[in-house]
């Protein structure tokens, strides 16, 4: 419970700094946000009376202040750009969609690079191990975005299994955005599968050797028992450090995948909200971002700390 | 009989390759790389030119030599910003210890948890896009990963007796951390940088592709990637092409890290 605790606000001053961070970072950007709205031939009044609006002629701290206490409750204030919107509607509108595909991405990722680990552990050295090997080294290398044009012409224009840039929102019809969202989330999966399957074939090798194996053997069980018994689960631990590391890498991923496969989701609203500096949005979009990895690398040291009684006494 | 490090040969071949083609393609071009021509618009691969021409007329071929060169300043300009100043804190951290380098060490923590392409495009969106805003984010994105290799290995090194030999000698701490300590880490610092410019080339690639990047009409190849993507139905050789380049980059400096790492622990 100590750890747990410790752990809590160890997150909750990382929070604290990066909302710090994110809002100074945003204040001092040059180019005033309300010129940038109004454009630089404005009339100082006018400027002047947008800014009193956003709030801009108020202290920094002050400003901060104001700022946090509406972003704790789910109000990040008015896009600059989509008028009438706020910017917390339209995050509730992309989050979903960028959340969908993360999670697509991941459980590809766990089904298929589980099994491929062990099989390469099992067979270390010999073909299988070979050919995992190298055709994990270079799918590593093979940009999430590249893999998602290469699909895009095989599968969309090729093959026609999916119409291009015919995405359809959940609420419409869920199981077709699923199913739309099936390619992407395979481009984003593929380059981390490689990174997973090696990760997880150098854990079972480590423990391989180790003492309580062979005993397990000398018990009398064959070789899957052991592995799937005994080694798998042992094995498994540096692996849940290894995943929150992917999740992390998954975001951003499926950030940059979108706008191969044209999904309105987190990362096109981020990139058009750079492009046209609207800040509230860029502002509110990294925070979500920053703040789901830094839960996610909570919530991964927890289930660790659950995961291995050891790391409890240390 | 001798085991060879296939890894590192093969990485070498291809980085070095890449890296001539690369050199090439600043000085001289079979085209030139920002003329347009009509009459060759998304005209297919030939003998004229090799890899076919884009939306614009323009040579593929031309474009990606040049636009490789790019990227490979983009990533030994970012490698060397992280390695120089990841170098210097990264040992006077570990040398002292005490509360900066307790502070150093969870900033250093907090950064390494988000992915590097995470965080330019988190830099990008406070100082704005362009080349070289590019390299600065990736440049101080890479210092962390260089502290935390550089800080362990001089706690491993700092209690060993070639060093207590050398204080005993007379020699000043600057000196024992720069001279003698550092060059212990040359490996261990390549393997780093290998794996960093593996994540340059990557960032800079996908940032390019988002716009973010190096912009037009200076060739890239992330960006040639986004414009050939609105002419995938007609010409599919435009993205085929930047593509199996920034592959072939990638894997060539991942396969000298892996080669690295099999060296040192062989």
């Amino acid at each position: 419970m100590k750890y747990v605790l410790k752990k809590f606000i160890t997150l909750v001053i990382t929070l604290f700094v990066i909302s710090v961070l994110t809002f100074t970072a945003f204040s001092v950007i040059p180019g005033d946000a309300a010129m940038s709205k109004l454009g630089i031939d404005a009339s100082p009044e006018a400027i002047a009376e947008l800014q009193e609006q956003y709030g801009l002629d108020k202290p920094i701290l002050e400003r901060y202040a104001d700022w946090a206490i509406h972003a704790l409750q789910g109000d990040f204030g008015q896009s600059f750009n989509y008028t009438r919107m706020t910017v917390s509607d339209l995050l509730a509108t992309r989050l979903p969609v960028t959340i969908i595909l993360a999670v697509m991405s991941m459980l590809i990722i766990i089904i298929i690079s589980l099994p491929l680990g062990m099989l390469s552990a099992k067979f270390s050295g010999k073909w299988p191990d070979v050919a995992i090997n190298t055709t994990t080294q270079v799918t590593m290398a093979i940009p999430s975005f590249f893999l998602g044009i290469i699909l895009t012409v095989i599968f969309g224009i090729g093959l026609k299994w999916f119409q291009v840039g015919g995405y359809v929102s959940p609420d419409k019809d869920f199981w077709g955005c699923i199913g739309y969202l099936i390619f992407p989330a395979i481009a984003v999966a593929i380059p981390k599968i490689a990174m997973v399957v090696k990760f997880v074939r150098n854990s079972v090798l480590s423990e391989i050797n180790k003492d309580y194996v062979r005993t397990a053997y000398s018990k009398g069980n064959d070789e899957n028992q052991v592995l799937y018994g005994h080694v798998l689960r042992n094995a498994l631990i540096p692996v849940i450090t290894f995943v929150a590391m992917v999740v992390a890498e998954i975001l951003t991923g499926s950030l940059v995948i979108e706008q191969v496969f044209n999904i309105p989701g987190m990362g096109r609203l981020l990139i058009t909200s750079i492009s046209n500096r609207d800040f509230p949005v860029v502002q509110a979009s990294v925070l979500y971002i920053t703040a789901v990895v830094v839960v996610i690398n909570f919530i991964v040291d927890i289930i660790y700390q659950l995961a291995d009684p050891r790391i409890r006494t240390s | 009989m001798k085991k060879y490090n296939y890894s590192l040969i093969i990485g070498l071949v291809l980085t070095g390759a890449l890296l001539l083609f690369a050199l090439i393609g600043q000085f001289w071009t079979p085209y030139s790389i920002t003329e347009t021509n009509v009459a060759l618009k998304n005209a297919a691969p030939s003998m004229a030119h090799l890899m076919g021409c884009d939306n614009l007329g323009r040579d593929i071929l031309s474009r990606v030599m040049n636009g490789c060169g790019t990227t490979f300043l983009v990533a030994v300009l970012t490698v060397a910003i992280g390695c120089v100043f990841g170098v210097i804190f990264g040992a006077l951290t570990g040398f002292y210890g005490g509360r900066l380098d307790r502070v150093i060490m969870r900033l250093n923590d907090i950064l390494l948890s988000f992915p590097s392409v995470l965080l330019v495009l988190i830099f990008i969106s406070v100082i704005g896009k362009g080349k070289y805003n590019i390299v600065l984010a990736l440049g101080i994105l890479f210092i962390p990963s260089f502290v935390r290799m550089v800080r362990s290995e001089v706690i491993r090194y700092k209690e060993q007796e070639f060093v207590k030999s050398a204080k005993v000698l007379g020699a000043g701490n600057l000196r024992i951390i720069f001279v003698h300590i550092l060059p212990n880490l040359t490996v261990s610092m390549l393997t780093t940088a290998a794996i960093g410019f593996n994540n340059a080339v990557l960032a800079e690639a996908s940032m390019s592709y988002l716009g973010l990047g190096v912009q037009p009409p200076e060739p890239s190849l992330g960006r040639m990637l986004s414009e050939a993507q609105g002419y995938v139905f007609n010409a599919p050789w435009y993205a085929i092409w930047p593509g199996v380049v920034i592959v072939l980059i990638i894997l060539g400096f991942s396969l000298i890290s892996e080669g690295l790492r099999k060296m040192t622990e062989s």
